[in-house]
């Protein structure tokens, strides 16, 4: 296998963009990390996408937007793991470099969720839980993470509060910002007293319906030092790890084997421990998620995830700034898309393009995306060289 | 010729629901209803009550402000989107209640909740174009919100009828202007009882596009700022839309409040800036200006500037005040019988 770099991101604003197709949020995404490459061409290419069927009415992305790009008849494919399918679509971009079969390969995320309404989003989204174990119970996103929020608050004393704290640091991130949805800053009153969602969660521990789209370039790292003159990222760890996917049928509610498994793996592969991470950007679909993942990626002890945003320690400026990017929560979620956002952050920490939000200088990012409710886990470890 | 308002009158039913009773009842969350569509409660039609009733009650009080014979009317437009017949106007019905009839010209309009306002363009215009002496513009709505739905905190009945004719106007008309485009934010069906709305597409794209659009260019076309306005008032789908175009277009919220009618009316949909107006004039004074700004999804607005004449202080005390009637002796319903006034209830016949 080839040491594999990112060379090109490229992603635009998110939120409802009603006056944009598919087509256009995705294509933008795709020329911007292409020309951030330096390259003319990409000689393959995936786009992860959850549910272009239900929210767009639209299969066979491959060919729909290789099409687009004008970079002739290579191959474009299109990679589904519900939430986490931006994650995947790079692991898979990934794996087509590593392994020779090409050398510049473009991989992207897509969602366009804002086209249907609130009720058809919600079902769209609900196909990424177990339909016939949970679905055709009532259940639905908030209600799964509530019940594990309720577990986590039970069992390890986590509280109300912390979840906010969780929400306002990403959102203070999030200000900082330019391509985030949300780009305001919110107060812990405000998270406690919005909207019930699902007991204890309430609207702004739940991370927003969004469109839009984001794209990364992959080469060999050796070809790669003659192609670019920023600075360089290699992928350090690549790795991909599945759980039961109904919730009742796992080991424990308050804990995310997926991702623990996969960081186990990621680590391994990059010689390192959470320790030596500069940043993480982490899966935060809702506030408690984010606590959990913290958890299995080792950066919080088992139990202690609600901790780390009250006391700063996982804020821009403490020992692991977690989802400097705003998070799903801020930055937005077009599902298909989140995965490929959360590299092109880590990618530009770790070059010092991010401005005001940028952690200082970086070595290690870690990125982590999740499907459904931790069915599937997508680990990334990102190193300057 | 000065054309304008030479009579208006609004009409209020007399029942009201509570936002807290209909979030009772679909354990919703009434702070945040409130809260978020700045609105207390609405009004609710009986079941005798509908646009024709409320629109015949309008004119009436706009009859006894204007003073004249209505068999002089030779128009009436009534704007509704709850026209109780689908095929026979409301115009006709209205107009031989009032003593309009026969020899006068009928339209029924239909342009979601601006249809109230074009009805009065189409009416001031005919007076303008001397066609006819006077003519009835009326916007009237017992509008629709689906059970559930966040329409149904909103959406409430009324009526405002205003008068068109050249002599002893009481508002003249300075200036005019519309904007429109297709834009589908919100419809209802043939065949179908209650309107479906595109949600959150419904504010920026639709409503504040348009009304803003509108706010900006009738006041570029008269070379007016929202300084030369004493009063203004906007349609009113809830209590907060209205009051962010007033900020954007740089009006203080004490010209917007006395039109402001939504926080306990509700939606009248058709009749919402018409009745807005009504409450303005109620306690203009003379020299006064007003810029209105109506909105009907599909969409567009109306715009219309009125500078208030001498002949105000003499009608005023006519016919009931708008806020008079939205403020007496309310009569509060529970939500079975705001269900059973609504037909979303109804008995089995024998």
């Amino acid at each position: 296998m080839r040491d594999v770099a990112v060379i090109g991101v490229g992603m635009n604003r998110w939120g409802e963009l009603w006056e944009k197709s598919h087509r256009d949020i995705w294509t933008e995404a795709a020329l911007q990390a292409i020309a951030d490459a330096g390259v003319e061409r990409v000689e393959s290419m995936y786009v992860g996408c959850m549910s272009g069927g239900l929210f767009m009415g639209q299969e066979h992305l491959g060919p729909l937007l290789a099409e687009q790009l004008g970079c002739g008849p290579i191959p474009g494919t299109r990679v589904e793991s519900a939430c986490a399918s931006g994650g995947l679509s790079f692991r898979q971009a990934y794996f087509d470099v590593a392994s020779g079969a090409h050398d510049i390969v473009l991989a992207t995320g897509l969602e366009k969720m804002t086209d249907v309404d609130g009720a058809a989003a919600t079902y769209a989204l609900s196909t990424a839980a177990d339909q016939e174990y949970e679905c055709y119970q009532g259940i639905t996103f908030p209600g799964l993470y509530a019940m594990m929020a309720r577990a986590h608050m039970h069992r390890y004393g986590t509280t109300r509060r912390q979840l906010a704290d969780v929400a306002v640091k990403n959102h203070q991130h999030g200000s900082m910002n330019p391509l985030a949805q949300f780009q305001g800053k919110i107060t812990a009153e405000q998270v406690e007293t919005s909207v019930l969602v699902a007991d204890p969660l309430r609207i702004l521990d739940c991370s927003p319906i969004t469109d839009g789209a984001a794209a990364v370039v992959l080469a060999p790292v050796e070809m790669a030092k003659k192609l670019t003159r920023k600075p360089l990222v290699r992928v350090a760890a690549s790795a991909h790890a599945t759980d039961h996917m109904a919730l009742h049928d796992r080991n424990d509610l308050c804990w995310i084997e997926s991702t623990a498994v996969a960081a186990r793996s990621a680590y391994e592969q990059a010689g390192i421990g959470p320790a030596k991470l500069s940043f993480c950007e982490v899966h935060d679909c809702f506030t408690i998620a984010e606590v959990m993942v913290i958890e299995a990626l080792g950066i919080a002890e088992k139990g202690k995830g609600g901790e780390a945003a009250s006391s700063g320690r996982t804020a821009l400026g403490g020992a692991i700034p977690v989802n400097p990017s705003g998070g799903l929560k801020s930055k937005g979620h077009p599902v298909g898309a989140t995965g490929i956002a959360q590299i092109r952050e880590a990618v530009m920490q770790l070059r010092e393009e991010c401005g005001p939000r940028q952690v200082g200088k970086a070595r290690y990012g870690l990125t982590q995306n999740m499907g459904g409710t931790g069915a599937s886990s997508v680990v990334h470890i990102f190193e300057r060289i | 010729m000065d054309v304008g308002i030479v009579g208006f009158g609004s009409y209020v039913p007399r029942h009201r629901i509570k936002v807290e009773e209909i979030a009772r009842i679909w354990g919703a969350d009434a702070p945040a209803y409130k809260k978020g569509l700045m609105l207390r409660e609405k009004s609710v039609p009986t079941p005798d009550q509908d646009t024709i009733t409320m629109s015949v009650e309008a004119s009436r009080h706009a009859l006894r402000r204007a003073g004249i014979d209505p068999a002089k009317i030779g128009a009436i437009y009534i704007g509704s989107e709850s026209h109780p017949y689908a095929v026979k106007p409301s115009g006709t019905v209205v107009a031989e209640a009032i003593g309009a009839t026969p020899e006068i010209h009928c339209a029924d309009l239909e342009f979601a909740c601006k249809a109230g306002s074009e009805g009065m363009f189409i009416a001031m215009s005919l007076v303008k174009a001397q066609q006819v002496e006077y003519a009835l513009g009326i916007g009237a709505d017992t509008s629709q919100g689906a059970p559930g739905d966040a329409l149904e905190y909103s959406a409430s009945a009324g009526a405002a009828a205003f008068l068109f004719g050249a002599s002893k106007v009481l508002a003249v008309c300075e200036d005019s202007y519309s904007y429109m485009t297709d834009t589908p934010d919100f419809w209802r069906r043939e065949y179908q009882f209650y309107p479906r709305h595109a949600g959150r597409f419904t504010g920026e794209p639709a409503y504040f596009k348009h009304v803003l659009a509108c706010g900006r260019g009738l006041m570029e076309k008269a070379g007016a700022t929202p300084d030369d306005f004493d009063w203004v008032v906007f349609h009113q789908p809830n209590g907060k839309f209205p009051m962010r175009a007033a900020q954007e277009l740089g009006f203080p919220k004490e010209k917007v409040e006395q039109g402001w009618l939504c926080p306990t009316l509700g939606n009248t949909y058709s009749g919402s800036s018409p009745m807005g107006l009504a409450a303005i004039l109620d306690v203009a004074k003379p020299g006064d200006r007003i810029l209105m700004v109506s909105y009907g999804s599909g969409a567009g607005s109306d715009g219309f500037i009125w500078r208030v004449t001498g002949e105000i202080t003499r009608v005023q005390g006519l016919a009931p005040h708008t806020r008079a009637q939205l403020e007496n002796d309310p009569i509060y319903l529970d939500y079975g019988t705001y269900a059973k006034f609504r037909g979303k209830i109804r008995k089995l016949s024998a």
